[in-house]
């Protein structure tokens, strides 16, 4: 409302009526001085009429929003993905002949996000043609990511879902096989993948936790001589290709004649994948602890390892969990490091020293080449078992990293909530350095 | 007079107590728990040692045969001869395949950081975020079979399209039909796996950006996508450049979903959009147990290459990240 008070000679140079017309005396009661808006409506007609008429309400150019998205706007997106398809189709099909469902799909988000271009530059304007695009091009990315991973979840269960027999799943092994056989899955299951995995995995687990939990408690706590290099270190490990970890275990242990093909090899493979991923995040948690708690322990007269045993690690309790439920969850789907150490085999095998063992990637490995449609189906049910274990601990850990108390979105202002960046930090580890934060 | 708090043996005045002494040295258990969790630091910097050292020892009777020219042949070693084995067409097909997957990987990556970061509503943020680092869960076998058996029949027209139609380009070129099974469909797999990674740093990075800045773009009159091509790209480069290499990382290594793709031959080839091609991990994963003892040296000394070919990278993005990561240059 700045027009109110603004001296008289500024606006009046705004409208070409009122410099030539002497402005009419202004009824006191409306408040309002003479401005832009109505003056180019109502200054003819001011001149000719006696009566003061009462002055329009004021109406300002209504100002551009880019972000505002109304149903004009869904109406310009719609229109423009309908009528690209329609020039798409012509073009492709009927004009160029040209096929393939994925290529007519390419092609159609093209065209769409010329079409859109175009028809928000001619109505409203370029700036805003360009943020709107931008914005599409940004959303779609994501839906198609987001779709792309919830496709394959249900897929999966839906392929693996309607040959499963529950009878023989989780009870049989692949031992009673045989080729050309329709009905193999009445008596073929995946037993001996199963338990090799849990095995495998459990041992895995064992040895590779309490070393990353020391690894951390060393880089976080104790800081002591070469921790920089550690955790350099550790990164350059958590780059580790699944499949040299695979053959590292192989040549060190197998070819020397130190163990034979067994679980526990393939364990060893897997900690050579969890150690650095569980050390970072473990790592991060340890950060987040208030360092008050560690001063408050000390000043109690608490030695180190008290303060670390009784303090820290309690604290961090529920991002330990998280590092580890996410850390199995990864080395659970490993495939390549288990070719090279459990081998795979067809029958049960409980002891995980003694020669070859299955696993579940595995299972999916060796039978989706088969050119059996039964083994394929088997395939599909030991990926579905092996989701279904992934989606479980995944869950697990997001119930864990909670912060308790604290439910649904963000609240606006916490851009970074510890949780997410434990998950990201278990993606990708890469070292932080001294926080940043204000 | 004044008291020498410092000497406790300095004289005071009768009926003081006596100062404690704190030391700096550890007690006996401390000195224990300490000595152990330094060498389990120690113990993962011996691990990453020993996988070099291992991989290279046993290696190294595969170079002693093949010499430099495991760098200038292919294919893996054949049952019965002792030479024209080496890493070439498998160096350049795991180049040709990430190369692929960056192209397609790098951009949506960026775009759904920036959509998580910037423009996706706050109440569902938190659960689109779990649905991407659910794509980081899903087990690398499992999205080679949805690349093969769902994927790959799509992919097969798109690249029969590009191949008529964009054939200008020479990588589009092809000689030799079928167009499965080839380098594009592995390189797209792969690129849609890396997505979670390279989206999770520059997510990060993204939302580090100075919210000073972004509300004076924004006060000024700036679009969002203004704001963010003036104050987040620019501060979040070096960020979106160490995530890009990360994810270069994690596709050079890639060997499952690869694997099952992939069919396999040992041809130095550029033609992407056709039938065959191989990796490094792959050559490993495939040709596991044939070739005799000197085929496994051969496969040992291909790990050892790309040990170091992924820890080169993994190292150089690493520091590019930690760099960035600091938030240098900005002061607000």
């Amino acid at each position: 409302m700045t027009t109110q008070t603004a001296p008289e000679g500024v606006l009046v140079t705004t409208t070409s009526a009122s410099t030539q017309t002497p402005p009419a005396p202004r009824p006191p009661e409306t408040g309002r001085g003479p401005d832009s808006g109505s003056g180019s409506g109502s200054g003819d007609s001011s001149g000719v009429a006696g009566p003061p008429t009462p002055p329009r309400p004021r109406r300002l150019p209504s100002p551009i929003r880019p972000s505002a998205f109304g149903a004009e706007d869904v109406f310009l997106l719609v229109a423009s993905a309908v009528s690209a398809l329609c020039l798409v189709w012509i073009v492709f099909y009927q004009l160029t002949s040209l096929s393939g469902g994925l290529g007519f799909l390419v092609a159609w988000y093209l065209t769409f996000l010329a079409l859109t271009w175009l028809g928000t530059a001619q109505m409203i304007e370029r700036q805003v043609a360009t943020d709107r695009v931008v914005g599409v091009v940004v959303v779609s990315a994501a839906l198609l990511v987001i779709g792309i991973v919830l496709f394959i979840v249900v897929w999966v269960a839906a392929k693996a879902i309607p040959t499963i027999h529950w009878g023989a799943l989780f009870t049989k092994d692949q031992k009673s096989f045989q080729v050309a056989d329709p009905h193999a899955l009445d008596h073929v299951g995946i037993l001996h993948a199963i338990i090799g995995t849990f095995e495998q995995v459990g041992l895995a687990v064992l040895m590779g936790v309490p070393f990353a939990i020391a690894t951390a408690i060393y880089l976080n706590e104790v800081k002591g001589f070469g921790s920089r290099t550690v955790r350099t270190v550790v990164t350059a490990m958590s780059g580790t290709p699944s499949v040299v970890a695979g053959i590292f275990i192989y040549s060190m242990l197998i070819l020397t004649h130190v163990l034979s093909y067994s679980g526990f090899a393939a364990s060893l493979a897997l900690v050579v994948i969890l150690l650095p991923s569980v050390t970072r995040v473990v790592e991060e948690v340890l950060r987040v602890v208030p360092s008050g708690l560690r001063e408050a322990s000390q000043a109690l007269g608490a030695p180190e390892w008290r303060t670390v045993w009784s303090v820290v690690l309690p604290t961090a309790r529920s991002g330990v969990v998280t590092a580890v439920l996410l850390g199995i969850a990864r080395i659970v789907g490993e495939t390549a490091p288990l070719l090279f150490t459990a081998f795979g085999s067809q029958v049960l095998n409980l002891s995980p020293f003694t020669h070859d063992q299955g696993a579940l990637p595995l299972v999916i490995w060796s039978d989706v080449r088969q050119a059996q449609p039964v083994l394929i189906d088997l395939a599909f049910q030991a990926a579905f078992v092996l989701m279904c274990l992934v989606l479980i601990l995944f869950v697990l850990a997001r119930l864990f990293s909670r912060p308790r108390g604290r439910k649904g979105g963000w609240r606006r202002g916490d851009n970074r909530p510890a949780e997410d960046d434990l998950f990201a930090r278990f993606i990708v580890p890469v070292p932080i350095q001294e926080r940043t934060d204000p | 007079m004044a008291i020498d708090l410092d000497s406790p043996r300095a004289d005071r005045p009768p009926g003081t107590p006596t100062p404690i002494v704190v030391t700096r040295d550890y007690s006996t258990p401390d000195r224990i728990f300490r000595k152990g969790v330094q060498a389990s630091g120690l113990g993962v910097f011996v691990l990453l040692v020993a996988i070099g050292s291992f991989l290279a020892w046993y290696g190294w009777p595969a170079f002693r045969t093949a010499g430099w020219g495991f760098f200038t042949h292919s294919g893996p070693v054949t049952p019965g001869s002792t030479s024209g084995f080496g890493v070439l067409a498998s160096l350049t097909g795991t180049v040709e395949v990430a190369f692929v997957a960056m192209l397609f990987g790098a951009p949506v990556a960026v775009c759904t950081a920036l959509f998580l970061s910037e423009y996706a509503p706050l109440k569902t943020r938190p659960s689109l975020i779990a649905m991407i680092d659910l794509a980081a869960a899903i087990p690398s076998i499992i999205f080679g079979l949805w690349a093969f058996f769902e994927l790959q029949p799509n992919v097969v027209g798109f690249s029969t399209w590009l191949s008529r139609h964009a054939s200008f380009i020479p990588f589009f070129k092809v000689s030799s039909p079928p167009l499965n099974a080839s380098i594009f469909i592995a390189g797209l797999v792969v690129g849609i796996m890396i997505v979670p990674i390279v989206a999770s740093i520059c997510r990060e990075v993204f939302s580090l950006a100075p919210a000073g800045e972004r509300e004076a773009a924004l006060a000024l009159g700036a679009s969002r996508w203004q704001m963010i091509r003036t104050v987040v790209l620019p501060f979040a480069r070096g960020g979106m450049i160490g995530a890009v290499m990360l994810g270069l990382g994690r596709a050079l290594e890639e060997t499952i979903a690869v694997s099952i793709i992939l069919g396999g031959s040992y041809k130095v080839t550029t033609e992407i959009l056709q039938h065959g091609g191989s990796t490094i991990s792959q050559l490993i994963a495939t040709n596991f147990g044939s070739g005799g003892q000197l085929g496994l040296h051969d496969l040992l000394l291909c790990g050892f290459v790309l040990f170091v070919l992924t820890l080169i990278i993994n190292l150089a993005a690493s520091a590019i990240v930690n760099r960035s990561r600091s938030g240098a240059g900005v002061d607000l």
